[in-house]
């Protein structure tokens, strides 16, 4: 893309020989990133045998595991786990953001909190994608990114309340009508399965599988990317780190070889199940 | 008791008669040929005899001709008439001739009692119509590969032999056990296609209560008893849910899992409520046993309508009955509906708004970033192989 190169701005002042890397997650965001996905690989993997428990395999695999009990046990595990992480999550959130006062956590370039730059953004994407427009230049967040951020958020509020209202039913029941307690069942396993197949068709695919980052984003597992992915995917964070001064700050070290190859097992065994368990939800889904 | 009696009049009469006879011959004239084990009629028969043995049997008393009475000197013929029980036992002799074993060509008393010269007493454990003994008896032609195999009969020997009543009986040797003729009758057992028969569909209740009173007593009370005796054959009874030989132990899973379907058969649409809930798709992994099935809320004998006061899942009783798995049901716990219709919009207008929701969002996310992806795809993957073929790097 010629006109996108003819964009980026000045580059940094040269002299380092090797190539640059730079932090984009802290290593409290990579840990929260790899406690989600293995709890929602966790969750998905027991919750789909009890949505589709006339399937062929869902008897199988309840079995494989150790009967039902284990299933739901496993499933509940997972949820307690991920409830903490979430919960942590909104702790920090809370304290960067309303007790230190911390900028840019809830508006801004660098907020997750959408806003009129990424509606542009979406029509000018659409607009690329059919042959119609440039490529838009992305900030440290894309639309994308922040729909899967919020879809994450809001599915885990919903999917957590409505699990946990099944879980404790009766009490639960002192404050929810009755009819309620049939509807939960509704939403934690419609929402749950919008979740499934969000992730692991949609999220994997924009985020790990896509030419341009095959077969996966590493940048989630070691925190840091090269100088040129930065500049490649979002070439306004870069241009504002550069103007405002503050690229230096972000250097990071290049991630060891050990990290990267236990990444990269991890996040394809990850991949892996994901692409299995949608195949498996898809196969009972249609029959 | 009457049956007994009439046994032993025939047999007291036949001893008068075969002991006043002029030619009775002794025991010991006989066996002095045929106590030789190896003695064989033309055919290649045994027509040896123990005479030990036969003497210590319920006919020992009687002499050879008591049964073999076309025998009268010696030497005799070397063919002779087949015995006839019925000359003595003829009240059994008829039951058998209306039953299905009518037809048996094999001798159709010794098929079952054993060897002639060796019948005991039903109560003597050497008889081969012992209660432990009869389920090897007829297992000997209702088993695998057994006569009831020729004739498209299902095996139920080993059915019943794993049983709870199998296991009673081989295992701990009750004697109270219902073995085969328990419930089929002895000499008079007819097909369960005949309204005559014990094991005809209306009449099983009434056999299975022979032992199992109380629950019988329940069963006729509740709706499934009296649509049954209302002769609508469609109701259940014992056999439907518990199987007639395996009988499965209902807080087994296997059970637990077979049965639900079973009231299903009739039941569709709210079977087919049911397996929309979390109580079915955790019920159907197996495994588990603790959700509830249809009987856990509904009662499985003494089974009435909602609107009845003592049913279970009447209004009144539901904080009860849900509370037996649920700790802490209250009231408004129960308003729960465990057979809510998520697509009747009339019935659960409520969750029908809720699932329509939920299949829209769903629908709606999905197609948008399918398309979304799939345009991303397509153009990157363009924009790539342009790249290439200028040389280029492989990002786009």
């Amino acid at each position: 893309m010629s006109d996108l190169v003819q964009s980026t701005p000045a580059r940094v002042p040269t002299g380092a020989p090797k190539e640059r890397y730079f932090r984009r997650f802290t290593r409290e965001q990579r840990y929260l990133h790899a406690v989600l996905f293995s709890t929602f690989l966790g969750l998905a993997a027991t919750g789909l045998p009890m949505r589709f428990s006339e399937s062929f395999w869902a008897r199988k695999f309840a079995a494989g595991v150790g009967g039902f009990g284990a299933i739901l046990f496993f499933h509940k595990l997972c949820a307690l786990v991920l409830t903490v992480a979430f919960l942590i999550h909104v702790k920090d959130i809370f304290t960067r953001g309303i007790i230190n006062r911390e900028k840019g956590i809830f508006w801004g370039p660098t907020s997750m909190v959408g806003n009129w730059k990424d509606v542009k953004d979406l029509f000018g994407h659409l607009r690329w994608f059919l042959g119609l427009g440039p490529k838009p230049q992305f900030e440290r967040y894309a639309y994308w990114e922040k729909f899967d951020y919020w879809a994450v958020f809001w599915g885990m509020i919903v999917i957590g309340f409505s699990g946990y209202a099944m879980w404790f039913a009766p009490f639960f029941a002192h404050f929810l009508p009755g009819w309620a307690l049939n509807a939960v069942l509704v939403i934690h396993s419609e929402e749950g399965l919008l979740a499934i197949l969000f992730i692991f068709s949609i999220h994997f695919v924009n985020t790990h599988l896509r030419p341009d980052t095959f077969p996966m984003d590493m940048v989630v597992f070691t925190g840091v990317e090269s100088e040129e992915e930065f500049k490649h995917k979002r070439p306004l964070e870069y241009e504002r780190m550069v103007k405002s001064g503050k690229v230096l700050t972000r250097i990071g070290e290049k991630a060891p070889t050990w990290l990267v190859n236990f990444s990269r097992v991890v996040g394809t065994v990850a991949i892996v199940i994901g692409l299995t368990l949608l195949v498996l939800t898809l196969s009972a889904y249609f029959s | 008791m009457k049956r007994l009696g009439s046994e032993i009049v025939a047999a007291l009469f036949c001893l008068i008669v075969f002991a006043c006879a002029p030619v009775s011959r002794a025991q010991t004239d006989c066996l002095a040929c045929h106590s030789d084990a190896t003695l064989q009629d033309a055919q290649g028969h045994s027509v040896g005899v123990d005479g030990q043995k036969f003497n210590a049997s319920v006919h020992g008393a009687l002499g050879c001709n008591a049964c073999h009475a076309d025998i009268t000197s010696y030497p005799h013929p070397d063919k002779v008439a087949p015995v006839e029980c019925k000359t003595c036992h003829a009240d059994q002799a008829d039951q058998l001739k209306t039953s299905v074993h009518a037809d048996g060509k094999d001798h159709p008393c010794t098929s079952c009692h054993g060897d002639a010269h060796q019948i005991f007493p039903k109560a003597d454990s050497r008889s081969a119509v012992y209660p432990l003994n009869v389920p090897k008896t007829c297992g000997q032609c209702h088993s695998n590969n057994g006569m009831a195999g020729k004739h498209g009969l299902p095996s139920v020997y080993p059915n019943y032999i794993d049983s709870i009543h199998g296991f009673a009986l081989s295992k701990e040797g009750l004697l109270v056990a219902a073995n085969c003729q328990s419930c089929h009758g002895s000499h008079k057992i007819l097909s369960r296609t005949d309204p005559r028969s014990s094991t005809f569909k209306a009449n099983i209740p009434k056999t299975c209560g022979t032992c199992h009173a109380k629950i019988d007593d329940d069963y006729e009370n509740g709706v499934h008893g009296k649509a049954i005796a209302a002769g609508k054959m469609a109701a259940p009874v014992c056999t439907d849910c518990h199987t007639a030989h395996a009988i499965l132990q209902p807080t087994e899973s296997a059970f637990r899992m077979q049965s639900t379907p079973i009231c299903g058969n009739c039941h569709k649409d709210k079977f087919s409520t049911y397996r929309d809930t979390f109580h079915s798709q955790l019920g159907s992994l197996g495994g588990y046993v603790e959700t509830a099935r249809c009987w856990d809320c509904h009662g499985a004998h003494h089974v009435l309508p909602t609107a009845d006061p003592d049913s279970p899942v009447n209004k009144a009783n539901l904080v009860k009955t849900c509370g037996k798995c649920h700790a802490g049901a209250n009231a408004s716990f129960v308003q729960y509906q465990p057979h809510a219709n998520a697509r009747d919009r009339k019935l659960n207008p409520a969750l029908y708004f809720v699932r329509l929701f939920m299949n829209l969002l769903l629908a709606s996310v999905l197609t948008f970033f399918l398309i979304h992806t799939i345009l991303w795809l397509i153009r990157q993957r363009y924009n790539q192989l342009r790249n290439r073929a200028n040389g280029g790097q492989k990002n786009v």
